[in-house]
């Protein structure tokens, strides 16, 4: 399959005084696929949204957007993106529908079509009761409904979302869900950072892991479990002061292991294996749970941190 | 390929001056401070150009009484109240602008996120500043205007050249909002915003609202002629009192070039502004 | 471990010295603010006095004649007005601000309330500090008072009490009203509209008020600030001024002032609980 890019970074860095955001990363981004950015907070994703965005000005490297540079060509490459923030900036003087309406017009829509759009759209975020609804006044999860409602106006064949889901509840997460997959059918093209690991898996058919600025892998979720874990995984808890007391002895046993303070993962690829030779040596876990690697231990594995903090 | 409207928008306007940071939709601004404004309270908008009326009463009543008449030419004796009208009114110009182009600008940009909503859309930076500066100077016009019906209706008007006291005040706002949002772009903290205030104090305390300058010594009153509300209050007062003369001139490219000056520096500055 | 054996709070103490506790925590905030409220105390009264005071006076002065305005020179009698304002607007914006914002925009207000410390204590404590930052005020432009030469110190002095008599007065109306607004952005355009300015401008302030047509006098009639100003002139300068119609300016303010605290503690209880 041929595989148009349509974002293109080379040594992409961004600078804050002399603290680096992002340290010189490359990537690229294929027409129609669902990328997604993984990492710790404070890793760089947002900074690497935003610069995709055309929003922030990098510092240095070269990136183009749709074969244009975001420095030169701002308005023009924003005319193909809807962005969803990480943090909310909704008009809190405006209503629900003049929210939509007026980011419409800021891509110089015809009053016509938005009023159209509009419709469909508080659809899709449930907020048809709540039109006519200063902003101020919505909760936190239906302001993130109306965010990303409103990055839809513009039919966009770029989709930046910068955690879309935080703060959704679980319906409101499928249908959003439901909605990337089809904009996906359609051929849009979707960049999405998540701290959820099993929306990333659903979502995404590639990821780039970040730590610290720079990229740490980049593959497909199921790629990344199979370079970077084991088949299974067994979690152990001996109680919250023997945890690290044990783990010399158990350490020996298998691939890989993680000391968490509340539990250890051991990495095998027969984790039932694991337990019984854990039990021969005498030990016996308060908890034991056997599972299969997931992305979490991916993540766990290149950034030496847990996702959830 | 799916090309949207948006898209098609933009792209007509590929190749154009200045296509980086201005996409020809600063009116798109203004239609939103029109829907915002609409659901603001009404007694706020009727009590925004309170402040200029009630010194004219109490400084023109009041002072007047102890003052009298003031000469604002060879034998050409004015009320006080008439006296210090344009003032005034020059003044609650430049306080709207700086008001609307200054503080407005510095909230919206820090706390609100306003302009990054915006600035995510294809519009450019100087959409932006355009459009927030016409809304100030829209406001500005009906505002002046509402005021120049109350100095008529006092009966201190004389002269129709008095009329031109409205779009002298909209020249005197878009100076001062210019320069205004051309030093916002260089504020980082509330601290620095207050610099604005402290200056803009004494310079309507002294640059003639309330009675001519010749009383300071010389080099006090160069260092006023100096600076941009004298000239301002200057025009304004020769339109009111219908001295139309080549020597109002000076002071409009005084005005001009305030505009001028601070929109260059302002388009320079917003790339840098809105996308750090 | 079991939690809250230690009692690192000692409750009672922390039930009795509350107020103090609040108005530590907004004298440090003000700290923050110092280069903002000292010029405002210094630059902006000193250039009142100048342009006022000096440039109207010299106009008024010549014109009035030996007399000068209520029988003194110009910038005397517009000090004590002055002073009286100063004292009114920083207390009230002391009072003001920190409660919309305490209720309002950062909600630190029911923080405090989750800690022992009582809603009474709160305002309490936000009062105080908005006098100490008042005093601070009073003295700083006092001093300028005496440096224009506006006022005899020795015979003066009394008026910064006066003035911050009057000052703590309104500001505990003000304390109230500000903690019963829902709306802050009306409360505060309206404050400095329809309260501020007009207080300012037509409280006998800059001429005395009796110059006024009635209607307009009225307006000074239930502003504490000439009230103030009216208790000023009669001590720095020995404005005229009936001995009843003393009793009536200082009972008008005490008035305000017990109103104005009860007031206050019922709204920050209620909006504290609510
Ligand atoms: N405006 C700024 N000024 C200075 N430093 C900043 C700024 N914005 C971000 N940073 C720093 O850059 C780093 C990367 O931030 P970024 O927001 O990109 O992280 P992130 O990966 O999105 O994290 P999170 O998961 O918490 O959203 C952080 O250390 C952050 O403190
Ligand atoms: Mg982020």
């Amino acid at each position: 399959m041929h595989k148009e890019s349509l974002i293109q970074a080379k040594g992409l860095t961004k600078l804050y005084g002399d603290f680096a955001a992002v340290k010189g990363i490359d990537f690229s981004v294929h027409k129609g696929e669902s990328f997604g950015f993984l990492g710790p907070n404070g890793a760089g994703k947002s900074t690497t949204m935003r610069i995709i965005a055309a929003t922030l000005t990098r510092t240095s490297g070269e990136i183009s957007i749709l074969g244009k540079d975001p420095a030169e060509r701002g308005p023009e490459i924003r005319a193909h993106l809807g962005v969803v923030p990480q943090q909310d900036n909704l008009d809190q003087a405006l209503t629900v529908t003049d929210n939509l309406y007026i980011y419409g017009r800021y891509f110089g829509l015809s009053r016509k079509f938005i009023r159209a759009k509009i419709e469909e759209l508080l659809d899709f975020a449930q907020l048809v009761e709540k039109r006519d609804v200063k902003v101020e006044t919505l909760s936190g999860g239906m302001k993130r409904r109306l965010t990303i409602a409103r990055a839809l106006i513009s039919e966009p064949e770029i989709l930046m979302l910068d955690e879309p889901t935080t703060g959704l509840d679980p319906q409101a997460r499928h249908i959003l869900w439901d909605r990337l997959f089809r904009l996906k059918e359609q051929g849009v093209t979707l960049l999405i950072t998540t701290h959820y690991m099993d929306e990333a898996e659903q979502l995404c058919d590639r990821l780039m892991v970040m730590d610290k600025g720079s990229i740490m892998a980049e593959d497909s979720p199921s790629g990344l479990i199979k370079k970077y874990s084991t088949k299974e995984v067994l979690e152990v808890r001996f109680g919250s002061d023997k945890n690290a007391e044990v783990s010399p002895q158990l350490s020996t046993l298998c691939e890989r292991m993680e000391v968490l303070p509340d539990r250890i993962l051991m990495y095998a690829d027969d984790a039932e294996l694991l337990l019984e030779e854990i039990r021969k040596k005498g030990l016996h876990p308060v908890t034991s749970l056997v599972r299969r690697s997931s992305l979490e231990d991916v993540f766990l594995r290149l950034t030496g941190r847990s996702l959830v903090e | 390929m799916i090309t949207s409207a948006a898209v098609a928008i933009a792209e007509a306007r590929i190749g154009r001056l200045g296509e980086s940071v201005y996409s020809g939709r600063a009116r798109t601004i203004l239609e939103r401070s029109y829907l915002a404004f609409r659901s603001s309270a009404w007694i706020v908008v009727l009590t925004g150009f309170l402040e200029p009326v009630l010194y004219l009463f109490s400084f023109g009543y009041g002072v007047g009484k102890l003052i009298g008449k003031m000469e604002v030419g060879p034998g050409h004796f004015v009320s006080y109240a008439a006296f210090i009208a344009p003032a005034l009114l020059a003044t609650s110009a430049m306080n709207g602008a700086i008001y609307d182009a200054t503080w407005n600008v510095f909230f919206k940009m820090k706390f609100d996120r306003v302009y990054q909503g915006m600035l995510a859309t294809s519009l450019g930076p100087l959409d932006v500043a355009l459009g927030e500066i016409s809304w100030a100077l829209l406001r500005g016009m009906v505002y002046a205007i509402a005021f120049m019906s109350i100095v008529g209706g006092l009966g201190l008007i004389t002269t129709p050249w008095a009329l031109l006291a409205i779009p002298v005040a909209v020249l005197i706002a878009f100076g001062f909002a210019s320069v205004g949002m051309a030093v916002t772009t260089y504020m980082k903290s509330f601290e620095q915003m207050n610099i604005i205030n402290i200056v803009l104090l004494p310079m309507f305390l002294f640059s003639g609202s309330f009675y001519p300058l010749t009383i300071y010594p010389g080099w006090l009153q160069g260092f006023i002629k100096a600076l941009p509300l004298w000239h301002g209050i200057t025009l304004m007062r020769s339109v009111s009192l219908g001295l139309i003369s080549a020597a109002l001139l000076p002071h409009i490219v005084y005005f001009l070039a305030m505009i001028a000056i601070g929109l260059f520096f302002t388009t320079r500055r917003l790339t840098k502004l809105f996308m750090r | 471990m079991r939690q809250g054996s230690l009692a690192v709070v000692d409750t009672e103490r922390a039930i009795k010295l509350g107020t103090l506790f609040v108005v530590e925590a907004r004298l440090r905030t003000m700290l923050h603010w110092i280069f903002s409220l000292l010029t405002g105390s210094l630059l902006n009264p000193f250039f009142y006095l100048a342009s006022l005071g000096i440039g109207v006076g010299t106009f008024i002065n010549s014109r009035a004649g030996s007399g000068g305005v209520d029988g003194v020179k110009y910038i005397v009698f517009l000090a004590p007005a002055l002073l009286a304002s100063v004292a009114i607007q920083d207390f009230m914006g002391e009072v003001t601000f920190p409660v919309l914002q305490g209720f309002k925009w950062e909600k630190l207000f029911f923080a405090m309330n989750a800690t022992p410390l009582s809603g009474r204590q709160i305002a309490l404590g936000t009062y105080f500090s908005a006098m100490l930052r008042t005093v601070g005020s009073v003295l700083i432009y006092f001093a300028v008072l005496v440096g224009f030469k506006a006022v005899h110190p020795a015979q003066a002095w009394p008026m910064m009490l006066t003035s911050l008599f009057a000052a703590a007065c309104f500001a505990a109306i003000m304390l109230a009203a500000a903690a019963a607004t829902e709306n802050d952005d009306l409360f505060l355009n309206l404050m400095g509209r329809l309260l501020i300015m007009p207080l300012f401008l037509f409280s006998g302030t800059f001429y005395p008020l009796t110059s006024m047509p009635i209607p307009l006098q009225a307006i000074g009639w239930i502003s504490p600030l000439w009230h103030a100003t009216e208790i000023g002139r009669w001590v720095s300068y020995g404005h005229s001024i009936p001995g009843t119609m003393i009793a009536i300016h200082f009972i008008y303010l005490t008035v305000l002032l017990v109103v104005g605290l009860l007031w206050a503690f019922n709204r920050f209880e209620y909006r504290l609980s609510k």
